[in-house]
């Protein structure tokens, strides 16, 4: 346990000193990325847009441990609440984030505090989750008034940057980038604060932790908040860079399992776990998609085999991995 | 509506009811002994229609002969299933086994979305058209035949358990895995061929409600969660309420069907989870969750 303490310690000083500079650099670096590979855009948006929502689920599952197989519940409430509003009331999409990001926090308030009063913990809350997600699925694949089973077509209103419309793909990827970077340097500076370090007692041990004075069910709906808004934040700017959203790949299945994979990957619990899961796993199912067209459903196999393999060998994700050759090479070095 | 409507929908939710039982007992049977759920249950009861598809419209066989096929070849599966992936997690946090199990599951449906298309299939048997009246309710024959089938396979999974050495030896795993060993138990041969049984459980399950049910890869997730209910409603570890959980739903099922539209019929079944899981999480009939 000390040696491993120490190891934080160690690489807790060289990133905050080092790393993080090289990052920022990179951050600079990585506004030129469009410009060198401009067929990749979409690519690096999806990219970047998962990674987001990775955070948001890391949150609530990697650092306060309350797995979730239902996170495209607040996904498809982020873009149904801004779409709806956008194309029914004529709201501006930057409205309708923050409503969306609203609506997402109070149905996550209400499904965290009905199950974390009654003490649902592990399996059941992934489940319970799953259950509200298909519910909403199942409801806005059969209620007309929010576009049934066809969903909702956004009309362009052209190059309109007060409605979130862009005709080039670029402004998208720049914003991605700038939230995305926000949101792992605040996730990392969060882990050592109060909140931050309550979250990782209530995810390793609920019991003790409770019995300390932490309350786990106030802070686990904090962790609830950050997880569903920023979540739902990524339901919005994909309905708009997209144009067009439906109940299958907003609140579908398969897109909880692809929000939840990729902070799984990467290493749930830690800042740029989720980012560096969706490094790997977005263009992985990119070129599968497209190499294996034939086959439909190829590339959700391979999310199945990717997922039992990191679970048994790397369960720590590929942050993991990287602190074990951290480790090796800063003992190497002294 | 009329009361032979309400008659109707009631039988037929009974008739189903026994099947979602014996889903629900394969999968409490994995829980109970290896502390493992999974989340591929459904899955494995996917490969068993499947396998019953194949044999009835390639080779001809009796839907019915194909279940001794499909015994073997999911209790096979099983046994791979529990060496291969489960093993190397029992010891692993809770949640890392369930999504070992997700992976499983999104694995072997996509696989049989590769081979066999993510289309609808039907069956065409001759005992499908059979039907027999009392009143002005219809009893379909292969329904009946299914209900049959599915309470007859519990209850010989009931008295295996209960009657011979395998099932003591089951019982003694479960209740106390280091005991077992010490009483010169192979735990690690009873995990196996716990698996191998519940998943056969699951495989006779698809087998039976082929004839009347569509076979498409991704039908096993509707059952998942079924069996999750019923297990929630009867209580965990329990025979009876996992029997009296299953019609429940069934009936709930097809109460569902008859009011609500058809993308929005298992609604039903997804709200009773959350209500059960939130306000009765012992089940209807006692016991305990985890």
């Amino acid at each position: 346990m000390d040696k491993d303490n120490a190891t934080k310690r160690r690489l807790g000083r060289a990133l905050s000193t080092k790393i993080w500079l090289m990052l920022a650099v990179l951050l600079i670096l990585l506004h030129a990325l469009p410009f060198v590979f401009p067929e990749f855009v979409h690519l690096f948006i999806i990219t970047l847009l998962y990674a987001l929502m990775g955070q948001g689920w890391n949150i609530l599952g990697g650092y306060a441990g309350q797995f979730s197989f239902g996170h495209a519940l607040f996904f498809g409430i982020g873009a149904y609440t801004s779409s709806l509003l956008f194309v029914k009331l004529g709201v501006s999409p930057w409205l309708g984030i923050v409503a969306g990001i609203g609506v997402a926090v109070a149905i996550g308030l209400f499904i965290g505090f009905l199950s974390f009063r009654y003490g649902l913990t592990g399996p059941f809350f992934a489940l319970i989750m799953l259950a509200f997600a298909e519910i909403f699925h199942m409801v806005s694949k059969s209620w007309d008034q929010v576009g049934a089973a066809l969903g909702i077509l956004i009309p362009l209103k052209g190059n309109s940057p007060s409605l979130m419309q862009f005709t080039e793909k670029e402004p998208f990827y720049f914003m991605l980038l700038w939230i995305v970077a926000l949101v792992t340097y605040f996730t990392w500076r969060f882990e050592g604060t109060r909140t931050g370090l309550y979250w990782q007692a209530i995810r390793e041990n609920q019991d003790a932790a409770s019995a300390l004075g932490v309350s786990p069910m106030r802070f686990k709906l904090v962790a609830m908040t950050f997880s569903a808004g920023l979540t739902a934040m990524g339901g919005t700017i994909y309905a708009q860079y997209l144009l067009y959203i439906d109940p299958d790949s907003t609140f579908g299945v398969i897109n909880s399992v692809e929000i939840m994979l990729r902070p799984i990957i990467g290493g749930p619990g830690t800042a740029l776990g989720p980012l560096l899961g969706s490094m790997v796993l977005t263009p992985l199912s990119e070129v599968t998609r497209i190499a294996l067209r034939a086959y439909s459903g190829a590339y959700l196999m391979l999310y199945g085999a990717i997922l039992v393999i990191v679970v048994i060998f790397l369960p720590d994700g590929l942050m993991g991995m990287v602190k074990n050759w951290v480790r090796r090479f800063s003992k190497r070095t002294e | 509506m009329t009361a032979s409507f309400v008659a109707q929908s009631l039988l037929n939710g009974i008739l189903i009811g026994g099947v979602y039982a014996l889903v629900a007992v394969g999968l409490n049977l994995i829980f109970g002994v290896m502390r493992i759920i999974n989340f591929a249950h459904g899955s494995l009861m996917m490969l068993g229609m499947f396998t019953t598809y194949w044999l009835v419209s390639l080779l001809q066989v009796d839907p019915y002969l194909s279940i001794f096929l499909v015994i073997p070849i999911l209790f096979g599966v099983g046994v791979c299933f529990q060496q291969v992936v489960i093993h190397p997690i029992m010891r692993a946090p809770e949640h890392n086994q369930l999504l070992v199990t997700l992976g499983v599951s999104l694995f072997l449906d996509n696989l049989a979305v590769v081979l066999w298309s993510p289309d609808y299939r039907v069956m065409k048997t001759a005992y499908a058209d059979i039907n027999y009246y009392v009143g002005d309710v219809s009893v379909s024959l292969v329904r009946l035949l299914a209900f049959v089938l599915a309470v007859g396979c519990t209850a010989s999974l009931y008295f295996l358990l209960k009657k011979t050495d395998l099932g003591k030896a089951i019982r003694a795993a479960s209740e106390e895995s280091e005991g077992a060993e010490l009483t010169g138990i192979n735990v690690k041969k009873v995990y196996l061929i716990s698996f191998g049984i519940g998943s056969a459980c699951a495989g006779v399950a698809g087998a039976a409600v082929a004839p009347f049910f569509p076979v498409y890869p991704y039908v096993g997730n509707l059952f998942t969660i079924t069996a999750f209910v019923v297990i929630v409603l009867g209580g965990m570890g329990s025979f009876v309420g996992a029997f009296a959980g299953g019609v429940i739903i069934g009936v709930a099922d097809s109460i569902g069907a008859m009011l609500l539209p058809a993308a929005m019929k298992s609604v039903i079944s997804f709200s009773l989870f959350i209500l059960i899981l939130l306000f009765k999480p012992s089940g209807l009939f006692g016991g305990r969750i985890g």
